[in-house]
């Protein structure tokens, strides 16, 4: 039942990731990769990550893909750019060499036959028991609250950023 | 836990079915007399001017910046409220601070003017 579940979102993520790249408008590009990010959410869900499933769509489908598409807008590539782009040599060589370096990347894993099972502290049993959200918070809270804490002042510095290069031009 | 999920996606699935069939078929069963009066893009009774590419303002571009990182802000409040009691008057403490340092953010983009629209 999980493996189906598996194939199916994995594939759905597959088959819309595929789309992210082929299709020609930037905008259907955008939704397409909106598909695949809730593809990924369901991924999640079967590994029992409620919490990052649920964050998944709220931020990378909902905010980060709003900015997606602004940036997409601002920019606002015509037709006959975007097709120029694509013939651009050196790029296209670029893009085949990072797959290739992606691939071999990652065959050692795929030739793996089944990997050593080394069991953590937090074991999916016990995850289960009261649920990804609580754990997630335990941790955050209390051993790593510095890093929490610290992550308000990289948020604060882009906020700063964001509004000081926008305003520059104003 | 994931077994408890099988509801909202059989509410998915009939959604999609639901939403394929009806496009398809008012795709398949309907007769075509387009004019041009039908297929101008509807724009709520008015005539519509210029074309949808046009460059938009940086404006928009700073309001969408904000609202994600308050977003990510709204974001951490969830797993925090899940263990708001077991963390008493310390889990308070911890997220003012953490909402004191965007708030300043905050100011600071209100400041410069980038809540302004004229």
């Amino acid at each position: 039942m999980e493996a189906l579940f598996f194939y199916l979102f994995g594939g759905l993520a597959l088959i819309s990731s595929f789309f992210v790249i082929f299709l020609r408008k930037p905008v259907h590009n955008a939704v397409a990769l909106i598909f695949t990010f809730f593809c990924l959410a369901g991924l999640y869900l079967i590994l029992g990550a409620e919490f990052v499933a649920m964050i998944q769509v709220l931020v990378y489908a909902g905010a980060i893909m709003v900015l997606f598409l602004f940036v997409i807008m601002l920019l606002n590539l015509e037709e006959e750019e975007a097709i120029e782009g694509r013939g651009n040599k050196f790029r296209r060589w670029l893009g085949g060499f990072a797959a290739v370096v992606v691939f071999l990347l990652l065959a050692p894993v795929w030739l793996m036959q089944a990997l050593p099972v080394v069991k953590g502290t937090f074991p999916p049993e016990k995850v289960q028991e009261l649920g990804n959200t609580v754990w997630i918070a335990r941790l955050l809270f209390t051993d790593y609250l510095l890093p929490f804490e610290v992550a308000s002042v990289l948020l604060l510095a882009a906020i700063v950023g964001a509004v000081f290069f926008a305003m520059k031009r104003m | 836990m994931p077994e408890s999920y099988v509801p909202i996606f059989v509410f998915l699935v009939v959604n999609v079915a639901v939403a394929v069939l009806i496009i398809a078929l008012s795709t398949y069963l309907v007769k075509r007399k387009p004019t041009a009066q039908k297929l101008m893009p509807y724009e709520c009774g008015m005539d519509p001017f210029g074309t949808a590419r046009k460059r938009f303002s940086v404006k928009f571009f700073v309001v969408a910046m904000l609202f994600i990182i308050f977003d990510i802000e709204a974001v951490f409040l969830y797993p925090w409220a899940v263990v708001f009691k077991d963390l008493k008057l310390f889990g308070l403490i911890e997220m003012v601070v953490f909402i004191a340092v965007l708030l300043l953010g905050l100011f600071y983009a209100w400041k410069k003017g980038a809540l302004e629209w004229q």
